[in-house]
C-alpha cells in the first residue's frame, strides 16, 4: 500500500529581510514524500487502513527532517504539515496525513524534551505536477504565539503525478525574522491547553 | 565574505522508485541556493570585479553545502551545475560575472576535482521565478546517463535588487538511465569531455 517514490528535503536559513541581521538565522525545514496513491482513479470508501499503514513512515520521515535541520531538537519551536493529491485522487486522500504525520512530529519532539501540546496546522489540496502549496507553521506548544505564525511555500517539481500524493512535514527554529506585531509571547506560554 | 546573503536554502532530492521499478541505490541530487544583494543593481558598472569575487565565495560555500547535504565524501560527487536569476534592476551580465570567471575553481575543489565545464543557465526574473540548473558529469561532459537538470525556485526571490545563485551536485546519474552513450565506467577524465 505504501510506495515511496521520492523524498525531497529542504532546509532554509533566513538571515534577514532587509532589517537588522539576526544573531542566529531562522531555520525552516520541509520534508516532502511522494507516494503512489493506492486509491487513485476509483472511489474507495475505506481509506483509513492507509492512515495506519503510514504511521511507521511518518515516524521515519519526522526523524529524517529533524536530522536534516542539524539543530538540537530543543531548538524546534514551530511545525506544520500538508499535502498535495494528484489529479487522479480526491482531496480526502490528503487528510490521511493528519495522524501519521502530525503525531509523528509531536511524539518525536516530546521524546527530546520539547513539549508539543499544540495542534500541527495543515494545508492540503489537489494539484498538478509541480503545484505549490503554502504550509502554515505555528508554535509547537501554544498556537496563539503570534511571533511564530508563519507560512512556507513549497513544491516538488514533477509531482504529484495523477496517481501520486505528496505529503509534507515542516519544522522551524523560531519566530519570523523581524517579528514585531506583538501578541502572546513565547515566554508567556502557560503550556496547558496547547493554545496559550 | 564579500557577499551579503539574505537566505540560504539547501535541498536534497532522492528518487526511490520510477515507473514501478526500484531505483537502488536511490539517485540523489542536491541544490544549494543563495539569495544575495546585487551590489551593481540599477546602474551600469564596467568592471564587475565585485561580482566575480562574490562568485568565488559562493562557489565554495554552495558546493560544500551540497556535498555536506548529500553526506558523501567530495570525491563521490558525480555531476555538477550552476545557475543564476538576476532581479529586474540588474543585468544578465551580472549573472555571468558571478558564475563564470571565479566560481568554478572552488566548486571543483568542493567536489574533489572536476575536469568538465560546469554547465550553467541564467536569466532575469522576479520573485518565484524557476530555473532549471543543468547537470553534467564533473569529469566527462559526454557521459549520457548524467545529462540532467534540477529545478530551483525561491518563492520570494529575487527581489529587484537581488540575485539568486544556485549550485547543484549529485552522487549519481538519472534513475534507470538506459539510452546508451558514453558510460561512467569508460571515462578517461583528462579533457573534461570523455
Amino acid at each position: 500500500m505504501i510506495e515511496v517514490r521520492r523524498i525531497r528535503t529542504q532546509v532554509e536559513d533566513i538571515f534577514h529581510e532587509f532589517g537588522p541581521r539576526a544573531a542566529a538565522p531562522q531555520r525552516r525545514g520541509v520534508l516532502a514524500v511522494v507516494l503512489g496513491n493506492p486509491f487513485a482513479h476509483r472511489y474507495e470508501p475505506d481509506i483509513q487502513p492507509m492512515m495506519d499503514a503510514m504511521k511507521p513512515l511518518g515516524v521515519e520521515l519526522a526523524q529524517r527532517l529533524l536530522e536534516a535541520m542539524r539543530v538540537e531538537p530543543r531548538r524546534i519551536e514551530s511545525y506544520g504539515k500538508g499535502g498535495i493529491v494528484g489529479a487522479g485522487g480526491e482531496s480526502e486522500h490528503g487528510h490521511l496525513w493528519h495522524v501519521p504525520g502530525g503525531y509523528a512530529m509531536r511524539t518525536l519532539l516530546e521524546r527530546h524534551g520539547v513539549s508539543t501540546k499544540a495542534i500541527v496546522p495543515s494545508n492540503t489540496k489537489v494539484g498538478v505536477p509541480g503545484a505549490s502549496i503554502d504550509l502554515p507553521l505555528t508554535h509547537v506548544n501554544a498556537s496563539y504565539v503570534r511571533s511564530h505564525f508563519d507560512t512556507i511555500e513549497v513544491s516538488v517539481p514533477g509531482a504529484p503525478a495523477a496517481d501520486e500524493i505528496v505529503f509534507f512535514l515542516a519544522m522551524s527554529t523560531g519566530a519570523r525574522v523581524h517579528e514585531r506585531v506583538g501578541g502572546l509571547r513565547a515566554d508567556e506560554i502557560q503550556g496547558v491547553d496547547g493554545l496559550r | 565574505m564579500p557577499v551579503e546573503i539574505r537566505k540560504l536554502i539547501v535541498t536534497v532530492d532522492e528518487t526511490h522508485r520510477e515507473m514501478g521499478r526500484e531505483v537502488k541505490p536511490p539517485t540523489r541530487r542536491a541544490a544549494a541556493v543563495a539569495v544575495i544583494a546585487n551590489p551593481c543593481a540599477g546602474r551600469y558598472v564596467e568592471q564587475l570585479d565585485e561580482l566575480m569575487a562574490i562568485g568565488e565565495a559562493l562557489g565554495g560555500l554552495l558546493g560544500t553545502r551540497c556535498v555536506e547535504a548529500l553526506g558523501i565524501a567530495p570525491d563521490a560527487a558525480e555531476s555538477y551545475g550552476k545557475a543564476a536569476i538576476v532581479g529586474e534592476r540588474g543585468e544578465l551580465e551580472h549573472a555571468a560575472a558571478i558564475l563564470h570567471p571565479k566560481l568554478g575553481a572552488p566548486l571543483r575543489k568542493a567536489v574533489g576535482k572536476g575536469a568538465a565545464l560546469v554547465p550553467s543557465a541564467k536569466k532575469i526574473g522576479g520573485p518565484g521565478t524557476a530555473i532549471d540548473v543543468p547537470l553534467g558529469h564533473k569529469d566527462a561532459a559526454f557521459v549520457r546517463s548524467h545529462f540532467d537538470a534540477i529545478e530551483v525556485r525561491v518563492p520570494d526571490a529575487p527581489r529587484a535588487d537581488e540575485i539568486v545563485v544556485a549550485v547543484a551536485v549529485t552522487d549519481s546519474g538519472r534513475p534507470l538511465a538506459r539510452v546508451g552513450g558514453l558510460q561512467k565506467s569508460e571515462i578517461e577524465g583528462k579533457d573534461g569531455l570523455r
